[in-house]
């Protein structure tokens, strides 16, 4: 059967066309959720993703005011049983201030809004949303925000690294996680974690823009194929 | 000063046009529409003085299915898939608020696409500023750069292309120029008429605030030291509420729910009410007890000449109201009737009970009259003797020109703004042209924003042929053919004959090369008084073109593929520096003649480099423009993935003197790459249609080596050179004095 993924619509989330026909494209279904959508609406996807954007236009702070939308009380209930959730730039941002994963996002070193391809090295291959990756691969996707230097306290920083929740770490192109290779100044040059479950996935890069030939990079689909092919595994179907 | 003529004075009329309006309305109008009728017959909203000469442009051709008269223009691509596009100037709000006048130029031009039915999906902005040797220039830019990336970002539309460019005439004028295009299904494009006697007129969007108040007013007049006062008349952007109101709008659209529509821009309510209502050949009554308000105290001539952002006006039956306020909701939109279509010719205002305006629509919309201004030559435009460039050494030469503020590297720019959402960019910014594919289909679109106000300043004619023959090979260049223009005029003062010298000079140029060319224009932009204190800008008029690819698959990138290809040089090279980069940076000097635009020898160039792309032929194309055939290799260098950059050996022709040679900004010349074994074919194609051409070098590895018989004039690694053009802009924006 066809994995489904559920994309979830705020008012502002602007990804959510790219990431539906990213996902399509790849063979598998996707859906919009729209943001007052009750918990029923996301039984059924193998995975739900919070798309990149400006939910409820970032006032306040980022992610904040989508925290507290009522698809958000479902995505909530649907990580507590177990389902697969991926937050992309805008998404990881509204985990964030959901606190499904740990830490906070800050404005990014220079003060400025950076769009530009950067290099990713998979620090953990043996997650749901990166098991299609080689250990140590670098990938290469865009990065397009404004807050995305990624902040948690010493204690924090030690539980992530003991539990093995980096996921993807920016580096230059020989895997090299310098301070040159950090655009944004994230701690530890992290752009990407997972919670203890392994079942939350935040990150800044955007693998629905690096999912097409055409566009020159391809190396976000195997954020999706990864997804795809752990749901379709007979022992790890939930929400189904 | 009388009272009379204390209150036109305030509301920008002449004693003429106010007899006229007495004339029209057989009485003398209240305040309320004396105010409405100064926006309406603003320069601004009725192109009083370029009417004349813009109605000899070309405006029709095969492809196109609306030009200019509408929101924006509009073409067919084939296969029931229309193009909507167009540029506009927000220069003045952009001095006085850099920041807030930037990005609300950017939510002005995305409505006027969304309006005609179209998804915006790329915005390209043409930039002019003082030079960053000054604090407030570099305030400026700042301010206008983090505006639009601010607006554009959050809404989701990349911004994909454009230019930067400096001079110090643009110092308290800047130039902020914003073309959108979007996609629209031919057979559901919408128009701004407000058809249907008995339809309803729904007004939807932000409340109607004081801001921007007389906005159009305000960029119809010259400015002065008392300019910084007029902040209040400077829009506040909420790009989160516009992008509710596009997607509640395109909903409404496809849904086929609404009759015409309008966004609010200029002149607000007064401009949508009037010209929605004048195009349809109706009526419309509007009562503004109605209308939502962000104050209760408004008067009736604060809320019809608000410019708060991020309004609409549509037109529905009114068996559909209920439909079309739902859609609203859903998006968490203000939506509310305020009036109906009538057949009466008139719009009328009430507020409750109250009658506050009544006039023939004929008169608020076409009834200005057109000012003939006196025109006059400059008797002395700068004439520069012979360049002195004999002690010019070619490598200083080259590390001065590639770090100049024109033609450093512009990725301070560009990477502040999201140029990838969407998901469409195929081509990115810091190319000749942007290329954008089309979903679903094998077509793309190629978009550039072209023109160069120093050049139009030393000769306006040849300025304005030279901008749209720009614009026109750099689309070639990415193997797309070029369709149609939309044009922004940017001039000084008009009631300055010597400016309106200039305009008419620019038209006329514009109009010849696109006749020429076979590119029509689609609508766009006039920008007068982009003047301060009494000085003028240059005369920039600003082309953005667009291009067709039918198969993306032949899309020409302009760097450099692989070493050992063979590098050609299309077009004549005449050795005169004249009104070129190198003149202007090395000698501090505008001036000279410049080589005039041979546009039977541009067309075949142009059309030789689309077909050699489309065949398959071409490893790289790129035109030679700001920085002469130097400039033009080293961007084929730079910028190949992770920052690398290939190298280049040029043999130079025994005759060429380096400097005037490699520096000379000749139009109608390109360079083109090409694999060894294609040579023969590409030699045989040129002869055979006629395109001068010579054997300039070949690619390399990592040194930019120029050769002339056996000497070596000039060895350098390339990637230091990329570096310096990489840093430079950053470098004068942080560090600079002053």
């Amino acid at each position: 059967m066809t994995v489904r993924f559920g994309v979830v619509v705020f008012p502002g989330t602007n990804c959510d066309h790219d990431t539906k026909s990213a996902v399509e494209g790849l063979g598998y279904e996707a859906e919009f959720v729209w943001h007052n959508s009750p918990h029923s609406e996301l039984d059924g996807f193998g995975c739900v993703i919070l798309p990149g954007g400006f939910a409820y236009g970032d006032y306040l702070r980022t992610g904040a005011i989508a925290a507290f939308s009522p698809v958000v009380a479902a995505v909530k209930r649907y990580i507590d049983d177990g389902g697969l959730v991926v937050g992309i730039c805008n998404g990881f941002q509204v985990l964030l201030e959901m606190g499904a994963l740990p830490g906070a996002m800050v404005r990014n070193r220079n003060l400025r809004f950076i769009c530009r391809f950067v290099d990713l090295l998979v620090k953990q291959a043996d997650t749901p949303f990166t098991a299609a990756c080689r250990p140590k691969q670098v990938l290469r996707m865009p990065i397009s925000h404004f807050e995305g230097a990624y902040y948690v306290d010493d204690a924090g920083l030690r539980s992530l690294v003991e539990n093995k929740q980096i996921v993807l770490r920016y580096c230059d192109a020989d895997g090299n996680c310098t301070p040159d290779a950090n655009p944004n100044g994230a701690m530890f040059n992290i752009a990407g974690i997972c919670n203890q479950r392994r079942n939350v996935f935040g990150l800044m890069p955007h693998p629905e823009r690096a999912s097409d030939e055409l566009l020159g990079a391809t190396d976000g689909r195997l954020i999706f194929d990864s997804i795809a092919q752990f749901v379709s595994a007979p022992s790890n179907v939930y929400g189904a | 000063m009388t009272r009379l003529s204390a209150i036109l004075k305030e509301n920008n009329l002449t004693k003429d046009e106010y007899e006229r309006i007495v004339e029209g309305l057989g009485r003398a109008p209240n305040r309320v529409e004396l105010g409405m009728f100064s926006v309406m017959w603003s320069e601004h909203c009725c192109y009083k003085s370029s009417k004349p000469y813009l109605r000899t442009l070309p405006t029709t051709g095969e492809r196109v299915i609306q030009g200019p008269g509408e929101n924006a223009g509009v073409i067919d691509l084939g296969d029931n898939i229309a193009l909507v596009f167009k540029i506009e100037s927000h220069n003045h709000p952009s001095f006085i608020e850099p920041f807030q006048g930037a990005a609300t130029g950017v939510g002005g031009i995305l409505r006027d696409i969304f309006t005609m039915g179209a998804r915006p999906f790329a915005i390209l902005d043409s930039l002019h500023f003082g030079n960053l040797d000054n604090a407030r220039n570099r305030y400026t830019m700042s301010g206008v750069v983090s505006g639009i990336s601010s607006y554009g970002n959050c809404i989701g539309i990349p911004t994909v292309g454009g230019q930067t460019l400096f001079a110090d005439c643009y110092a308290k004028n800047p130039l902020v120029n914003v073309m959108c295009a979007g996609l629209a299904q031919k057979d559901k494009v919408f128009y701004g008429k407000a058809a249907g006697p008995g339809n309803l007129v729904i007004y939807a969007g932000s409340r109607t605030g004081r801001d921007g108040l007389h906005g159009a007013t305000m960029a119809s007049a010259a400015f002065d030291e008392t300019s910084e006062a007029r902040r209040p008349t400077v829009q506040v952007g909420d790009p989160f509420a516009e992008k509710l109101v596009m997607e509640a709008c395109l909903e409404l659209m496809d849904k086929g729910l609404i009759v015409g529509i309008q966004d609010m821009g200029a002149a607000g309510l007064t401009c949508s009410t009037s010209e929605m209502a004048f195009r349809g050949g109706t009526g419309l009554r509007i009562d503004l007890s109605k209308v939502p308000r962000r104050v209760g105290a408004l008067t009736p001539y604060e809320m019809m000449l608000s410019e708060s952002q991020e309004r609409m006006l549509l037109v529905t039956e009114a068996k559909r109201e209920r439909e079309v306020l739902d859609v609203f909701k859903r998006w968490g939109v203000k939506a509310v009737s305020v009036g109906v279509v009538t057949d009466e010719g008139r719009l009328s205002i009430n507020d409750g009970a109250e009658d506050v305006a009544d006039m023939p629509l004929a008169l608020l919309v076409d009834g200005c009259p057109v000012c003939n201004r006196p025109v006059a030559e400059p008797s002395g435009i700068a004439r520069l003797g012979a360049f002195d460039h004999e002690h010019i050494d070619l490598k200083d030469a080259i590390e001065t020109i590639i770090a100049c503020p024109d033609l450093c590297e512009k990725r301070w720019v560009f990477e502040q703004y999201d140029h990838l959402i969407g998901t469409n960019t195929v081509v990115r910014p810091g190319s000749d042209a942007a290329v954008m594919r089309i979903k679903g289909t094998s077509k793309g679109v190629a978009l550039c924003l072209d023109g160069s106000g120093a050049k139009t300043a030393l000769d306006p004619y040849q300025g304005g042929v030279a901008a749209v023959a720009e614009a026109y090979l750099n689309v070639c260049c990415t193997g797309a053919e070029p369709l149609a223009i939309t044009n922004c005029l940017n001039f000084g003062n008009p009631e300055d004959p010597e400016v309106m010298w200039q305009f008419a000079e620019s038209v006329r140029g514009v109009k010849e090369a696109c006749e020429l060319l076979s590119v029509p224009v689609t609508g766009g932009n006039v920008s007068f008084y982009n003047e301060t204190l009494g000085e003028n800008v240059y005369p920039t008029p600003v082309i953005g073109m667009v291009g067709l690819f039918e198969d993306l698959r032949t899309v020409v990138r302009h760097r450099f593929q692989q070493a050992g290809d063979v590098i050609f040089l299309l077009g004549r090279t005449v050795p005169r520096l004249a009104g070129s980069e190198l003149a202007k940076v090395v000698a501090g000097e505008l001036g000279g003649q410049l080589v005039p635009v041979d546009l039977h020898a541009h067309k075949r160039i142009s059309q030789a480099i689309l077909k050699l792309g489309r065949d398959g032929l071409l490893q790289s194309a790129h035109d030679c423009s700001e920085g002469g055939i130097a400039m033009s290799l080293l961007e084929s260098c730079f910028g190949a993935r992770n920052g690398s950059s290939s190298g280049v050996r040029v043999l130079l022709p025994n005759e060429a003197e380096p400097i005037s040679w490699l520096f000379a900004e000749t139009p109608s010349r390109a360079i083109i790459s090409v694999k060894a074994e294609n040579v023969g074919r590409v030699t045989d194609y040129l002869n055979k249609a006629e395109v001068e051409h010579l054997v300039l070098g070949e690619v390399g590895q990592e040194t930019v080596e120029v050769n002339q018989s056996q000497t070596v004039l000039l060895r350098v690694e390339s990637d230091r050179l990329r570096q310096r053009w990489a840093e430079s802009l950053e470098n004068m924006l942080t560090g600079g004095s002053s």
